[in-house]
């Protein structure tokens, strides 16, 4: 990591202005949680104190980063090129199938969307070829932590046929 | 009972078969996860979590404990292999040991990081072992402000000092802080930062974030870098080392042990700065300075003890005053409080038998973990050259069934999911994400001891410093933070370990 106060990375700070926001929000969001928890009079320091204290320590530091971020930002990783958010488009696509179809099709099919989704992500396009390992890993994961180790990933299409 | 007695009770128990087994599965587990660049401990520590509820306290730390040190053992044969640290610590062997791979002798550095673990990681659990009631000695004079203020300067040491930026740092601190509130508050009971979510009055499962910082969060930054085919360096020749190799070894082992065990014991913990520490010690010491960043034996031997003893030494506090230093022992000791057991000084005392029986099969999983690194290195090498799709896409599976397998609910996911997205943008905008955990598990401990301390003294904040050891610590909490900014006043500003 290289010097934050250097010049080249002045030109975008944008990106570092909507981060320090977004510490500035969670502060605010802390601070109006806060103000809904009821008070207690019988002990010395109640339930919203810490509560105050993580709220205004989120906004200080909010702020803090606000200033660092019109000063220039700090040094960050890079800008990634169109086809590298294309993968996280990819990746991100996998997550959110997989939670829209978990409790439809169950845990096995839905990881194995995900699988190749996220495999695609990361530069693989040999679909048949990921979707097939994908299942395969996902109906042993699903044997061993299920079955042998005793979580509760719940029902689904193939998991009924297991 | 005198130490070497409990640790031999301890023997006993971790001898039996069932025990043997579990910390096989813990360090191979462990080995292997320390192989797979961006996979650590924690993580994987974190979705075994839910075992917790299956199996007896004994068997879970062993596999925990297993999981630990063959982590350290792994993410060397890596950064020897294919330069890309999983971890900071490992940063040093990357540049020695894979200058050495480079030029063939591949074999001699796995060995010397091998057995430098080995005789690290033996040392380091001798000095948990001497070490644990002396300690919990002086803890039990705590009181609670004594308590919160050691607690304020692990704070402050693990988010302001380690890291690149204090600010950032406490910043990831500060949002470890808000996720301890959600939930109820045990004391009044009161709901806090539930934002009317149902499902948030039961707390946010460290599980959760855990995984969500280190598996998706790490997926989703990964997605967005240049696709580079590491190259993995074939190991020429036999594992092992020539003559001259263990000559030039054995004291770099020995004074990287020196290094990490204390530093790693400290309320700071972290294994950055006795590995470069050692790596600068070594450089210093050795006959042929010239040597040095070209692939010197001493420069992995040295680095790679003191970050296992490292490893060791965070241990220390860990489990006599229940502090953790590091992500992944704020992950164990949130294991311990869903048994019910208060992680403190009163650990020994009420689970001594668990607490020996730890100790006792760090001692062999440390002899098995030289014999998975040494003959069988070949295996670890397979693993590595998992091609990255397959490797991440595995990595959500498992995120997936460790999330959704312990509640299944689709808030946890999506919790899980948001938590990874932010996991990325801590990682596009460096911020450290230990602080997080560290903050999550130790924000709550720190809160109680607040609001006891508070009650002693009818509400006296100045209990904090009328207490001469209170007051000491937090002084050294306030240097902790202050030191730095004077110094790079007084020095110009150096580049910085990212």
């Amino acid at each position: 990591m290289s010097d934050p106060t250097l010049s080249e990375h002045i030109e975008s700070t944008l990106p570092h202005k909507l981060v320090a926001f977004g510490v500035v929000a969670l502060g605010l969001a802390a601070a109006w949680q806060t103000t809904l928890i009821p008070q207690v009079l019988y002990t010395t320091v109640g339930p919203s104190a810490f509560a105050w204290f993580v709220a205004v320590f989120l906004l200080v530091l909010g702020v803090m980063l606000l200033l660092a971020a019109f000063k220039g930002g700090w040094a960050a990783d890079q800008e990634g090129t169109l086809s590298e958010w294309g993968s996280l488009g990819w990746v991100t696509l996998g997550l959110v199938i997989n939670a829209a179809l978990i409790e439809w099709i169950g845990f096995i099919l839905a990881s194995t969307i995900m699988f190749a989704l996220v495999a695609r992500g990361f530069g693989s396009d040999k679909w048949l070829r990921d979707g097939a390992i994908g299942f395969a890993l996902a109906i042993i994961s699903y044997v061993g932590f299920d079955r042998i180790l005793g979580y509760k990933i719940g029902s689904g299409l193939i998991e009924s046929l297991i | 009972m005198d130490t070497l007695g409990l640790l031999m009770q301890g023997f006993a128990n971790a001898l039996t078969p069932m025990n043997l087994l579990w910390a096989l599965a813990g360090v191979t587990v462990g080995t292997a996860i320390g192989v797979l660049p961006g996979l650590g401990p924690g993580l994987t520590i974190a979705l075994l979590l839910p075992i917790t509820y299956k199996v007896d306290p004994t068997s879970a730390f062993i596999l925990f404990a297993g999981i630990y040190y063959g982590a350290m053992y792994g993410g060397s044969t890596t950064s020897i292999l294919i330069n890309t640290p999983g971890e900071s610590a490992t940063i040093i062997t990357a540049m020695e040991g894979h200058k050495m791979a480079k030029k063939g002798r591949a074999g001699a550095a796995l060995a010397t990081a091998a057995v430098g673990s080995f005789v690290a990681g033996t040392f380091g659990t001798l000095g948990i072992t001497f070490l644990a009631q002396p300690v919990v000695e002086l803890a039990l004079k705590f009181g609670p402000a004594e308590y919160f203020s050691l607690m304020i300067l692990c704070f402050v040491t693990v988010s302001a000092v380690l890291g690149s930026s204090a600010l950032r740092g406490l910043t990831a601190l500060a949002i470890g802080l808000f996720f301890g509130m959600i939930g109820i508050d045990l004391q009044s009971g009161q709901p806090r930062f539930t934002f009317g979510i149902l499902e948030l009055l039961d707390g946010i499962n460290v599980l959760i974030v855990a995984v969500g910082l280190f598996a998706v969060g790490e997926t989703l930054h990964l997605a967005t870098q240049k696709k580079v085919d590491e190259e993995v360096i074939d190991i020429k020749g036999p594992v092992g080392m020539t003559k001259e190799d263990w000559k030039r070894s054995w004291k770099p082992w020995l004074r990287g042990t020196a290094f990490g065990f204390p530093i790693g014991a400290m309320p700071a913990g972290g294994a950055e700065i006795p590995t470069f520490l050692s790596y600068y010690t070594e450089k210093k010491l050795s006959k042929n300075p010239e040597e040095f960043g070209h692939g010197a034996i001493e420069g992995v031997a040295g680095p790679e003890a003191a970050n296992n003893a490292s490893a060791a030494g965070v241990l220390v506090p860990m489990l006599t005053l229940g502090l953790p230093t590091s992500a992944t022992a704020a992950i164990m000791l949130s294991a311990f409080q869903s048994y019910g057991i208060n992680p403190g000084p009163q650990l020994l005392a009420t689970q001594g038998q668990l607490v020996w029986t730890l100790i006792a099969s760090l001692f062999i999983g440390n002899v098995m973990l030289l014999v998975l690194n040494l003959p069988l290195v070949g295996l670890w090498v397979k693993i590595l050259k998992i091609p990255q799709p397959l490797l991440y896409g595995g990595i959500l599976v498992f995120a997936t069934i460790g999330t959704y397998g312990i509640s299944r609910s689709v808030v946890d996911l999506v919790l899980l999911y948001i938590v990874g997205f932010m996991g990325f943008m801590m990682r596009r905008f460096d911020f450290p994400t230990s602080p997080v955990i560290i903050g999550m598990i130790l924000g709550p401990m720190a809160e109680q001891e607040f609001r006891r301390a508070m009650t002693i003294s009818n509400g006296d904040l100045m209990i904090f410093v009328q207490k001469p050891l209170s007051l000491a610590l937090l002084i050294l909490a306030a240097v902790a933070v202050l030191a730095p900014l004077v110094w790079r006043v007084v020095k110009r500003p150096a580049p910085q370990a990212a």
